[in-house]
Order: C-alpha cells, then sequence, then structure tokens
C-alpha cells in the first residue's frame, strides 16, 4: 500500500445561485478588478489516505465524494491534485 | 400516542418539540438519542432543529449517516411518519428521504423572525386540521434555508400537491409569494411523494402556545394525531 494526499474541489453547480460568489465578485469589482466576470466560493479539502496505487486512491476518493464529501444536487467536485507521500 | 424525537449532538429544539407534543397535544414522547438503533417503538418520528455536527461540511450531512438515521430512513420507508424541522429538514434532505436541498440564505444571514405561510394543501397527514389557504405565523430562525431543486423536480412537486406551505408577503403585509432566504418558489415545506414524511423550515413547535406568540403550529401536531390515531 502507498500513502496519497488527494486535493479535492468542490464548487456550486453551474447554474445555481451562488450569493457569496456573487458577494465577493461585487467586491473585487468595487477594489477596481473589473475584469472578473464571475467568481464561486466553494470548499478544498485534503485527504491522506492508503491505497493500492493512485487509480485505486483516486476511485476511492470520487466515491467520498458522491457519498458525503459533495451534494449531488447542487454541487460538483473535481480532483485538484494527487500526490504520493 | 408515541413521538419519538431524535437528539442529535447539536440538536437545540429536541426539548421545544417535547414541551409540544407533552404539554400541549397531551401525547407521549421520548428523546431518541442518535447512536442507537432503537425507535422505542414511536409511532412519529421527529428530527427537531439545531445545528446537528456543528453544520459541519454541509447541514445535516453527517448527521444522515449517524446510527439511528438508518433506522429513521427504514422507518419512512414503511410509511412511518416523519416531522422534519429546519435541521431536521436538511437531514431529510442529505438522507433522500426529500428531493433538493436547503442551501445557504440569499441574504448571507441567519435569519430570525416569526413569518406567514400560506397552508397549500390540507391532505396531508400534517394538515387535515387546518383550512386550505390559512395563514399561519410561525417563527424560522435559519441560516441555510433556501430551498434548491431542479425545475423538473420543482414542477413535479407542485404538479402531485406536495408544496405544503409557502412563504407569504414580505415585512409588509402584501398578500404576494416571498421568501426570507431565497428558496425557489417560496417553498417553506414539502412532502416526500409517498406522504408521510414532511420537511418544513419554520419551526411549529415554537408556535404552539399564546405566550410564545402564536398558537398555530399546534394544527400539524393535532392533524398528525388525528391521522394515526384513527
Amino acid at each position: 500500500m502507498s500513502r496519497y494526499r488527494i486535493a479535492v474541489h468542490i464548487v456550486p453547480r453551474r447554474g445555481i445561485l451562488d450569493p457569496q460568489g456573487k458577494t465577493v465578485a461585487d467586491a473585487l469589482h468595487t477594489l477596481g478588478f473589473g475584469s472578473v466576470r464571475d467568481v464561486h466560493v466553494g470548499r478544498h479539502i485534503v485527504v491522506n489516505l492508503e491505497a493500492r496505487d493512485q487509480k485505486a486512491a483516486e476511485q476511492s476518493t470520487r466515491d467520498m465524494c458522491e457519498r458525503l464529501l459533495a451534494n449531488p444536487v447542487t454541487e460538483d467536485f473535481e480532483i485538484a491534485s494527487v500526490e504520493a507521500t | 400516542m408515541k413521538f419519538g424525537i431524535v437528539t442529535f449532538p447539536g440538536s437545540n429544539c429536541d426539548y421545544d418539540a417535547y414541551q409540544a407534543v407533552v404539554e400541549k397535544l397531551g401525547e407521549d414522547a421520548t428523546f431518541l438519542w442518535h447512536k442507537d438503533h432503537d425507535l422505542q417503538e414511536s409511532d412519529v418520528i421527529v428530527l427537531p432543529g439545531g445545528f446537528s455536527y456543528g453544520d459541519y461540511l454541509r447541514a445535516g450531512a453527517i448527521a444522515r449517516f449517524s446510527p439511528v438515521m438508518q433506522d429513521v430512513i427504514g422507518f419512512a420507508k414503511r410509511g412511518g411518519p416523519v416531522l422534519a424541522i429546519c435541521n431536521g429538514f436538511q437531514i431529510a434532505c442529505e438522507a433522500g428521504l426529500l428531493p433538493g436541498a436547503l442551501l445557504r440564505n440569499t441574504s448571507l444571514k441567519f435569519v430570525c423572525e416569526t413569518v406567514r405561510l400560506r397552508v397549500e394543501t390540507t391532505d396531508t397527514m400534517f394538515t387535515n386540521r387546518y383550512e386550505r389557504g390559512a395563514v399561519l405565523r410561525i417563527p424560522i430562525a435559519h441560516g441555510d434555508g433556501r430551498y434548491t431543486a431542479d425545475d423538473a423536480t420543482l414542477d413535479k412537486l407542485e404538479g402531485e400537491g406536495r408544496v405544503v406551505f409557502r412563504y407569504l408577503g414580505g415585512p409588509g403585509d402584501a398578500d404576494e409569494w416571498w421568501s426570507p432566504n431565497g428558496s425557489m418558489r417560496s417553498i417553506a415545506g414539502i412532502v416526500n411523494d409517498a406522504g408521510n414524511v414532511l420537511g418544513m423550515m419554520p419551526h411549529p413547535e415554537r408556535a404552539v402556545d399564546p405566550l410564545l406568540g402564536s398558537e398555530d403550529g399546534l394544527g400539524i401536531f393535532e392533524s398528525m394525531l388525528a391521522r394515526v390515531t384513527a
């Protein structure tokens, strides 16, 4: 078994009202960052785990996202990085 | 009739529900500990308000996997009545007992106030003692109450008469749909397709006595009593 450090990004599904993202975007506009089109605020979760190989580690993390870490009704997730540790 | 009220770590409306059942309805109630697999032969399950597991990850996301919830899910699938209030509504959605999800209020603020609710259907085991179109005064207290679902789900809920309560009017007295939290189509409460699980963000257990400012919530408990003991 090897150890992995996997980071997951969870963001509101496109099309779902994201008042936090909109508030941050408005604040960025106020600061003069006029080029900002939109902002989405989500969660960044880091999981340290043991797995047979990288593929198994990623599959396990995807299962975690589908069952608990993300809400399939309102959120999308993506594996942001995988590191062997 | 016996109400089983689930206590999760962080529940804070379990005693309010207990008082409503025992003192105002005059029925039995018992607390069900989240770690037990024992519903103590309850006739009705109440998932109370609060902040189970500190709302960590998402409101209701962790509570949904607690031991007692596996029994509550089985009870609900067999047709047992479940009243899911506030955090209970969030837990019921996370558990898949009800469609949709409850997201952060559009205002990003916790809202704590008495709102007006319109009874959209009396054809449920939770609202048979009200009149259709009746306007109730019941408090809300939540930060994550924005009911969200896709259009197909919302159309289905409306088409099947499963939207039970809607928020009415705003700070004034205008009789129009309103939403204190950004809920889609002003939805405050829904039932599942079998009609035995009610999820609602407002707190009927906090509106059962004139001393509390309203007793409009008692009808939900009376409706359940009328149906379950019929």
